[in-house]
């Protein structure tokens, strides 16, 4: 066995205890809990406003908080709504600018090039971002935040912005780069049909609280739009989202 | 001399009159065809030069013709020779020479204290709370009226002439500067923080590139200030350079000479330009 590491394989990565986070007088969290496991694909629903950016911004250390409330073991990265690369540096140079308290310039272009092989973007390297499609800039970013190896990626509802299709290739590859880097991830989203798609869990956030949990279970390759726990599971989080189920006879009639 | 300067004009600068092709051109077609339309605007850019040539062309047919004395402006083939014979003689080179020196100190040491107190006053609110307040305060003095307290401190040599550009120069670039790294975007900032980045490397990969965009149009201002205030300098005293000539001249009534100096103040002034163009389309090639 090599030495012991920071992160045993087993252990917890994120740890939230009782945070309350408020906005001048509106309390947006309440009192969360939450346990993220080394490895572990959880998702996160909450209707707008629900508070869920604002606890992983606790977590990505973007806003401070207590590290009574908030801990986290291991190294952090996030990819956001937007892919905030830096306009002003290419596109290798991004993706290295996550590398630049850890390695050498030469090793550094080595992991970045690694890293855009691995999105598909190789010969994207030289472009300068503001070059590049909404997905493949979204690419770029998820490179970037994977190019360090963190412990917890923190997805903020990376591919809302993007075409049905671009979000289904874009599904593909981080189920991918999970399976190679083993992080875990932490996916913040307001779409159901992605969460069931990608988590082990999936936690609806409402009234400031982690109310609602499911674990999914079902392996990934079997999970499709009509399998029956799935679709089960579907209605019961979009009824906890305050999505009122389809009326049958309705839904028949029209 | 204002924080909310216009956006710098695109990279690459369309030729004079691109696109103008004048209202015949189209004449009644609404969509004339590619190459019709290339004709068209390289039409309208020699149409460009048409009224000008025109003007030198009767410039000289007045003063060839006495009506135009030459007291009051030489003709342009009278300065033409001029310039040869003040070429020839040395006299333009060291003029200019002399002017280009004062504005190139000058413009120095006006950069350096306007972009080092917009870069102190950028990154920290003490920096902003002690050199915003007096900056603004300076900014509305027209900088020419201290002229004479230049003279009473400095005398009447190579220094106040410095000064003064030096102070035209530094609050273009302060204000520019400043504004520039103020309106940098907070996801930018956010993003850095996410990638753990040093406060130095912080400031090296996006403060300061995000604030060049702005500070370049504070540059382009700043030149123009400089040039500005080195004829006001010369012109209120001077025994070398370009001013200098021109007033030696006006003693003299050589209006042809008066006319070769403002010709090469204005020459002077494209080049910079276009060394800030050339500066720009570098520093600024990642826009699309």
């Amino acid at each position: 066995m090599a030495s012991v590491t920071q992160t045993p394989t087993q252990g917890t990565v994120a740890r939230v205890r009782d945070h309350h986070r408020a906005y001048g007088d509106t309390a947006v969290l309440r009192g969360v809990d939450l346990d993220v496991r080394s490895g572990e694909f959880v998702a996160l629903l909450g209707r707008s406003g629900s508070g869920k950016s604002t606890l992983l911004r606790s977590l990505a250390g973007l806003d401070p908080a207590p590290a009574s409330e908030v801990s986290v073991e291991g190294r952090t990265s996030v990819a956001f709504q937007e892919p905030r690369l830096l306009p002003w540096r290419r596109v290798d140079e991004n993706v290295g600018l996550a590398l630049l308290n850890s390695s050498h310039a030469q090793e550094r272009e080595q992991r970045a090039a690694t890293a855009l092989e691995e999105v598909g973007l190789t010969e994207k390297g030289g472009a300068w971002p503001l070059s590049l499609s909404g997905g493949q800039a979204q690419r770029v970013s998820l490179a970037r935040a994977l190019v360090s190896e963190p412990d917890l990626l923190l997805l903020d509802e990376p591919f809302s912005a993007l075409d049905a299709l671009t979000r289904i290739e874009m599904h593909r590859l981080v189920l991918q780069l999970w399976a190679r880097h083993e992080p875990a991830v932490l996916l913040v989203t307001h779409d159901v049909d992605e969460a069931l798609m990608l988590a082990d869990r999936v936690l609806v956030l409402e009234d400031g609280l982690l109310a609602h949990e499911w674990p999914v279970p079902t392996p990934r390759h079997a999970r499709t739009p009509t399998h029956p726990h799935l679709s089960e599971v579907r209605e019961q989080v979009l009824a906890a989202l305050g999505v009122q189920p389809v009326d049958q006879k309705a839904a028949g009639a029209a | 001399m204002s924080a909310l300067a216009p956006p710098p004009p695109a990279a690459v600068p369309a030729g004079p009159g691109a696109g103008r092709t004048g209202p015949r051109s189209t004449g009644g077609s609404a969509a004339p065809r590619p190459a019709a339309r290339r004709r068209g605007v390289r039409l309208g850019w020699l149409r460009r030069w048409v009224s000008p040539v025109v003007i030198v062309v009767v410039w000289q047919l007045l003063s060839s013709a006495g009506v135009i004395p030459e007291q009051k402006i030489a003709s342009p083939l009278q300065v033409l020779a001029t310039a040869r014979d003040l070429v020839a003689d040395g006299t333009l080179g060291s003029a200019t020479l002399v002017s280009v020196q004062r504005v190139g100190l000058g413009f120095a040491v006006g950069a350096a204290v306007g972009v080092t107190l917009a870069v102190a006053a950028g990154l920290s609110r003490l920096g902003e709370d002690a050199v915003d307040p007096p900056m603004q305060m300076l900014r509305t003095l027209p900088h020419f009226g201290l002229i004479p307290l230049f003279i009473v401190w400095m005398g009447l040599g190579e220094t106040p002439k410095i000064a003064l550009v030096a102070m035209g120069v530094m609050f273009p670039l302060y204000l520019n500067t400043f504004a520039g790294i103020r309106s940098i975007d907070r996801r930018f900032l956010e993003a850095a923080t996410t990638l753990h980045l040093t406060r130095w490397q912080r400031i090296r990969h996006v403060v300061v590139p995000g604030a060049v965009p702005q500070a370049l149009v504070g540059l382009r201002q700043s030149l123009g200030v400089a040039w500005l205030s080195l004829i006001v300098a010369e012109t209120v005293s001077a025994s070398s350079g370009l001013g200098y000539m021109i007033n030696h001249a006006r003693e003299f009534l050589q209006t042809d000479v008066i006319v070769v100096g403002l010709a090469v103040y204005s020459i002077l002034g494209l080049v910079t330009d276009a060394i800030v163009r050339t500066l720009e389309r570098k520093a600024l090639s990642w826009r699309p």
